[in-house]
């Protein structure tokens, strides 16, 4: 998924090749990963795509079906990846992780713990941070989760930065191996005050920890239990309001004969043939998606006080 | 650079830039953030045996910071030569308050200025016999008629805030592009564009910024942009920043960062002429080549030398709440080869014409979006990321809709983060009662191939 050596580097110079791992991208709500095999077929609302007409295109291309339906094919990221992956749990979304991962100040080179490993939405992220010379280390209690998480990173082709271990960290804590190693710990579990004694005795000395709860008692219990060794200690609340943009015709109310139709919307494709009758008065106008995301959870950070 | 911290390079995570990006313990020249009473003044400084700083009316040496690890705290003290700094070690014990019944109320306080008995004579006078902050706190509590009366919560307050006033603390932060973006945002918002936290880390996450990625930016926040990719780039890859005309913008803040000589020489700047020039194999005239860089030059050197108008001016402030201490650019060790913000290398500039840069971030805020798009984002190569922050809604309105009909570009979006911090205590936890209303806007999207002829069908 991330380049770790020129040639894998998103270039135009770049074709899609046999076994390469792509976004197809329908629309804005609606993707799918897809891994390229020379015989291999997609077959969507739009018709049969072959995959054989994509190899040797430039990614980003507009690929058409037999029907002569359309899709694009992307390269993956971590924002494009937390759309299509299989949810196995529930993840976190783009304004949790991004802001996760500035305020636990992971750069290249950091040893992060997380804990559980989820569908692996994170982690992919964290991936991408302490990429190329750090390494991501994640427990999941749930064997199988675990392991459909590791396959997922073989298949994105992270698995040299992130190492999935099958462990219960609020029942034995974090292994012993990583004591003060850590610069960073993420807990994602039910009672995360119970891995909070195990997460400080990893971190180094100033390092940062997360918890994320979508609970408020969870967030005050685990902040109870952060003030003896921690500091520093805040809690937030990260949402992100999507916006629809939309080119309108907006009548003056002096030529508004019948009064029923107070807003036309201009549909694009009908922008280029009439939308221009009116030019003076369309209107650009943006305003909020009418659905969102009203709660995810609480992000308690704190920083492990400096004893030495 | 110095030599590494030895716990760092025994680091087992066995990485290269594990060794000094993220340094834990301060060293002679390094840049610190300087935390005073829990953020109610925050400054950089360099430190160096001979920077100091003012805390109330006495001038300490910052000596005393070097070679502690960040996160520690400091104490003003009374030695033999005037006031130090001493290391105040934080204890693990807990200190909230377990409250479950709180019988006390505020019937009885009557706000007629009578409550303490202590003068502010008779505080003068415990200094001049060297009484230490705690215990001036101690007898203004010893003296308030009131204390006892409060209730536990305004009790905590009442201490906090005496400390704050007769025991200041200094807290030495690691400036990272968290801890700076927080700082100047608090502070100083208007210098960064009014970029929210939460909003820079959209933009890294939204663009892809990822190491060995080559990200084109138009940076017009004095470097803030410039500085968190960096970051996040580790040493590899490139950050560069792009500009209309002859001089590139400033990007002062980046010698806040404590960047090491593998991070500095990977942000450089080229304008977007130079960036287009190469076009068709053609190289650009000589002679604009050689102005700009010359014009850089001389702009590189008011940017770092110490009496440059530059580390002057940013040192300016209306409240005295944020200052960016003079030696933070005096003392940098300049080494010309390492410095950030030079001249991108002609072959660099080569390599991206070929292969497009893989992300692009535009943070400019009283610029035109589409302006810039136009003419950035076909230097960009097929599938790139790409966010555009803005303080206002309406011009990334405007602009998607141009690249909506342009069909330049897929999975457009505008997004507002919204954030909100909270206050978790025993029985009394609530959303801050002051919050940001808005951390600007973003438009992000994924630029596409523009060969729709070329169908298969």
């Amino acid at each position: 998924m991330f380049p770790f050596d020129s040639s894998k580097k998103l270039s135009f110079s770049r074709y899609i090749s046999d076994g390469d791992l792509l976004i197809v991208y329908e629309r804005h709500d609606n993707m799918k990963a897809v891994k390229v095999s020379e015989s291999g077929v997609l077959q969507n609302r739009f018709g049969v795509f072959k995959h054989s007409d994509w190899i040797g295109k430039p990614f980003g291309s507009k690929v058409f079906s037999n029907k002569g339906g359309f899709v694009y094919l992307l390269a993956p990221t971590a924002e494009l990846w937390t759309l299509v992956l299989s949810h196995r749990t529930q993840i976190l979304y783009i304004a949790d992780i991004s802001f996760i991962v500035m305020y636990l100040e992971i750069v290249p080179g950091c040893l992060v713990l997380e804990s559980g490993t989820g569908s692996g939405s994170l982690t992919t992220s964290l991936a991408r941070a302490i990429a190329p010379s750090g390494h991501v280390y994640t427990f999941d209690f749930h064997e199988q989760r675990a392991a459909s998480a590791r396959e997922d990173f073989e298949r994105t082709g992270l698995s040299n930065l992130v190492t999935v271990g099958v462990r219960d960290i609020q029942g034995v804590g974090f292994p012993d191996e990583f004591l003060g190693r850590a610069d960073s710990v993420f807990l994602d579990l039910p009672q995360p005050w119970l891995a909070i004694p195990s997460a400080s005795k990893m971190l180094k000395q100033d390092g940062v920890l997360c918890s994320f709860s979508p609970c408020i008692e969870q967030a005050q219990k685990s902040c109870e239990t952060l003030r003896s060794d921690f500091t520093d200690v805040r809690t937030f609340e990260v949402l992100l309001h999507t916006y629809e943009v939309r080119e309108g015709n907006l009548r003056s109310w002096q030529d508004n004969d019948g009064g029923s139709m107070s807003l036309k919307s201009c549909k694009k494709r009908q922008r280029s043939t009439k939308g221009l009758e009116n030019a003076s008065s369309l209107t650009i106008m943006a305003r909020r998606n009418g659905e969102s995301r009203g709660h995810t959870g609480y992000l308690t950070f704190a920083r492990l006080k400096c004893t030495l | 650079m110095d030599s590494l911290i030895s716990d760092m390079s025994t680091s087992k995570s066995g990485g290269i830039s594990c060794k000094d990006q993220n340094r834990r313990i301060t060293w002679e020249g390094c840049s610190v953030l300087l935390d005073i009473n829990d953020g109610d003044r925050v400054l950089f400084a360099r430190l160096t045996a001979g920077s100091k700083i003012k805390i109330g009316n006495k001038n300490c040496s910052l000596q005393p910071l070097i070679g502690c690890p960040f996160g520690s705290s400091f104490q003003v003290e009374d030695g033999k030569e005037g006031p130090v700094l001493s290391r105040v070690l934080q204890s693990t014990k807990g200190n909230s308050l377990q409250i479950t019944e709180e019988s006390r109320d505020n019937r009885m306080l009557v706000d007629n200025n009578s409550a303490q008995s202590l003068t502010g004579e008779d505080i003068d006078e415990m200094r001049r016999k060297g009484a230490s902050g705690d215990e001036i706190v101690k007898a203004l509590i010893a003296n308030s008629a009131t204390f006892e009366k409060k209730t536990a919560f305004s009790q905590e307050k009442y201490l906090l805030k005496k400390q704050k006033k007769y025991a200041p603390r200094v807290l030495l932060r690691r400036p990272f592009a968290r801890s700076i973006c927080e700082a100047y945002y608090k502070k100083h918002a208007e210098r960064i564009g009014f970029l929210r936290v939460d909003t820079l880390s959209l933009l890294l996450s939204l663009a892809n910024v990822s190491a060995y990625s080559d990200v084109l930016l138009v940076d017009m926040l004095d470097g803030i942009v410039t500085g968190a990719v960096a970051e996040r780039l580790g040493g590899t890859g490139y950050v560069c920043n792009t500009y209309c005309g002859v001089t590139p913008y400033p990007i002062n803040i980046v010698q806040m960062f404590n960047f090491n000589d593998d991070i500095s020489p990977r942000i450089v700047h080229s304008s977007v002429a130079e960036l287009h020039s190469y076009e068709n194999g053609t190289s650009p005239p000589n002679d604009q080549l050689e102005d700009a860089s010359t014009i850089r030059s001389q702009q590189n050197e008011q940017i770092l030398s110490p009496s440059g108008q530059n580390a002057d001016s940013m040192e300016e402030n209306e409240d005295g709440n944020m200052e960016i201490m003079t030696d933070v650019a005096a003392s940098t060790k300049v080494d010309k080869g390492t410095k950030a913000g030079r001249k991108a290398p002609v072959e660099a500039i080569k390599l991206w014409k070929e292969n497009g840069f893989s992300s692009l971030i535009i943070a400019a805020p009283n610029l035109d979006p589409w302006g810039i798009v136009k003419e950035v984002l076909p230097l960009l190569s097929y599938s790139a990321s790409f966010a555009i922050y803005h303080q206002y809604l309406q011009p990334l309105a405007t602009c998607m809709n141009t690249l909506q009909a342009e069909k330049l570009a897929i999975g457009l979006q505008i997004s507002e983060p919204w954030l909100r911090e909270y206050q978790v205590l025993p029985s009394r936890t609530h959303p801050h009662m002051q919050m940001s209303a808005t951390g600007g806007y973003i438009l992000s999207g994924t630029r596409i191939s523009g060969g729709d002829q070329t169908q298969t069908m």
